[in-house]
């Protein structure tokens, strides 16, 4: 080789030519989000229309970037708002300085707190990124508010709320098939993450894996298994067929 | 009339210039006009859209059809922008700077082949706004001009960055132009002739007469490299290295002084790569059908097809090359193109004139580049020695006595 490798990073590059794109054509084509997207924060309630938030202020202690303003106040004991003894009577969350690191979701004792995968809103004046209680709560089904500025994408709302661990165990083998979160209110129980194999029901995780997006991206040894050799030819042709073409896999 | 027929062989028409002709000549020069200004755009464009399939993003897709208007967005927000002049800066020399870099860009343009002969209203005309009899100088004295524009600009903006880039620009252009110059001479010397059209047309004969091969491979790559690095395009982008100096020369230009140096660059692009097809790949030249009243068009398309394939090996460069230090730039110009470049002009001028002298020529520049590697060597070695360490600028010197107690380890 030797001088031969000047010309490597030429045809690397002209391999890339070939290869499909990584990015989307982002308002008209969006990628699906991953099972542990941290996005718009959401005020859970237990199946009798309770408030989990008892109104502690410990997500507003952990909160590392000061965004969220909680005030507990004694519950009125003829009609409670919470099963504890207090509840969060205010509850502010300022979306100007929120990082979402999801250390609030991790701190909460009640699990009050969630996160949706819902990312996508916007403001016009500093006051309105400031979302109170009243937009933070979820609905009587148990699904976040749909405010009309935001833009939830279709089935989202069901795949939000769910307490989750903040390190994800996903491709250690001792966590294969083991669902890392609570159940979502309104939606029950989402399908596990994929381990090792990175076998995974991807309509119940709400995703798909990036490195089933782009096998080509990849060294060869590290595309995944169903992606490799004439196999993967055959199976990349049936991830275009449109759905009902399909035969069912299950 | 006489200088004009230098410069467009139909104003020599028996001494009869008619309306006719001063109107071909016209619609040539808006039509040359045109054609750089479009290719500028779809240039930027290809480039975009180029880069970013090799880098496995999308590019521009939202102006037009695949973003192709996207070029037009961009000048019509640079255009639209305030135009600030800094309070430092030069103000005439800095409103100048832009179009020193412009115009000789459009110029160089103009003497290029892009086809072959076409007749029209019964006068054969050149595809080719000018033909002047010393087209080649003309070329390298307008390379030789936008130097100004580039230095000038940095240089009337009174500011650090584009200063350093400036003196970067004026040193890189000015070393990469002797390797520059050196292989058109070999061009010049087989062709016998410096107008760019006889340069075309001693090369029409068939593959084996490009100049690329005749002149063996050596005087093409040193071209590419040094017109890569006159076009202060990447791997050699040095002058407007991002990293380093903020924009280069034109940080402080903003608005549309600004995108005329970002045309200029683009022009220069196309020029050059359109340059590189007329010295060595036989410009127009290549395989034409026998079809009765369309013939003209086939040389436009093989110039057309060989000039994209340069312009797409810049884009090629530029995506798979890291940018080079500015002392590697200058080792490289310095002590390897420009000692190739002369030493083959020598040997091309040996066979030349007689086969005996080619291979005297050639032992006698083996024998140089061995002393030259010789020297070279020598020289680097001396680089990190004792001697190398400058004194202390505006520091006192240290008496000598203080500095032999305090180096002098074992002294008694």
């Amino acid at each position: 080789m030797g001088a031969l490798d000047f010309f490597g990073g030429f045809k690397l590059t002209f391999q890339h030519l070939t290869r499909p794109t990584v990015t989307t054509s982002y308002p008209k084509a969006k990628r699906p989000k991953q099972p542990r997207q941290h996005g718009r924060h959401v005020l859970n309630r237990y199946e009798d229309g309770m408030e989990k938030c008892i109104g502690c202020e410990l997500c507003a202690g952990v909160c590392p970037v000061n965004c969220i303003y909680v005030r507990g106040l004694d519950n009125p004991p003829d009609h409670p708002v919470s099963p504890g003894e207090r509840y969060g009577y205010i509850y502010e969350i300022n979306y100007l300085r929120c990082i979402h690191c999801d250390l609030c979701v991790e701190a909460c004792p009640t699990q009050a707190i969630t996160e949706s995968k819902m990312f996508e809103f916007s403001f016009t004046n500093r006051s309105d990124a400031i979302y109170t209680k009243a937009e933070l709560l979820v609905d009587d089904q148990g699904y976040p508010q749909r405010l009309p500025w935001e833009d939830w994408r279709e089935g989202e709302a069901a795949m939000t709320g769910g307490w989750m661990r903040a390190t994800s165990p996903n491709g250690d083998a001792a966590y294969e098939g083991v669902v890392q979160w609570t159940a979502d209110l309104g939606a029950g129980v989402r399908a596990a993450e994929a381990g090792q194999s990175g076998v995974r029901d991807d309509e119940a995780t709400g995703s798909k894996q990036l490195r089933n997006i782009f096998p080509k991206h990849f060294e060869p040894e590290d595309v995944p298994l169903q992606f490799r050799g004439l196999q993967g030819k055959l199976n990349e042709a049936r991830e275009k067929m449109p759905k009902r073409k399909r035969k069912d896999k299950s | 009339m006489n200088w004009l027929a230098t410069v467009d062989p139909l104003f020599t028409n028996n001494g009869h210039v008619g309306l006719a002709i001063v109107l071909i000549v016209l619609a040539k020069c808006v039509l040359g006009l045109g054609l750089l200004m479009n290719s500028v755009i779809v240039m930027i464009w290809f480039e975009r859209k180029a880069i970013s399939d090799m880098q496995s993003r999308i590019g521009p897709q939202r102006w037009g059809p695949f973003g192709l208007l996207q070029t037009l967005a961009d000048g019509l927000k640079l255009i639209l922008k305030e135009d600030l002049i800094p309070s430092e800066a030069d103000r005439t020399v800095f409103k100048l700077a832009p179009f020193l870099v412009l115009v000789p860009a459009i110029i160089t343009f103009g003497l290029v082949p892009i086809g072959g002969e076409m007749t029209i209203a019964g006068h054969k005309v050149l595809l080719q706004v000018a033909n002047p009899p010393m087209g080649i100088l003309l070329l390298l004295a307008m390379s030789g001009i936008s130097v100004y524009g580039v230095m000038l600009a940095g240089w009337s903006s009174g500011s650090k960055y584009p200063l350093l880039s400036s003196v970067r620009a004026s040193a890189q252009m000015i070393s990469y132009e002797a390797a520059l110059g050196m292989t058109i001479v070999t061009v010049v010397l087989v062709t016998g002739s410096l107008s760019v059209h006889d340069i075309v047309t001693s090369q029409s004969h068939g593959i084996w007469h490009w100049n690329l091969i005749r002149l063996g491979l050596v005087p093409f790559v040193v071209f590419v490299i040094a017109i890569t690095a006159e076009l202060n395009r990447p791997p050699f982008d040095v002058v407007e290295a991002e990293s380093e100096l903020v924009g280069g020369f034109h940080t402080e230009y903003s608005s549309f002084r600004f995108a005329i140096f970002f045309l200029a660059e683009y022009m220069n692009t196309i020029t050059m790569s359109a340059i590189i097809v007329t010295l060595f790949l036989g410009g127009p030249a290549g395989w034409a059908p026998n079809v009765p009243h369309l013939k003209w068009l086939f040389p436009i398309a093989w110039f057309l097809i060989k000039t994209i394939g340069f312009a797409f090996c810049y884009i090629w460069f530029r995506a798979s090359l890291p940018r080079f230090r500015y002392d590697q730039l200058m080792d490289l110009g310095w002590k390897r193109l420009i000692p190739l470049s002369l030493g083959w002009m020598l040997i091309v001028a040996g066979f030349l004139v007689a086969k005996g002298w080619g291979f005297m020529m050639a032992a006698l520049v083996l024998l140089s580049y061995s002393v030259l590697t010789r020297a070279f060597s020598l020289g680097q070695s001396r680089e990190v020695g004792a001697d190398s360490v400058l004194p202390i600028v505006g520091g006192r010197p240290l008496p000598g006595k203080v500095l032999r107690e305090m180096t002098d380890e074992e002294g008694d």
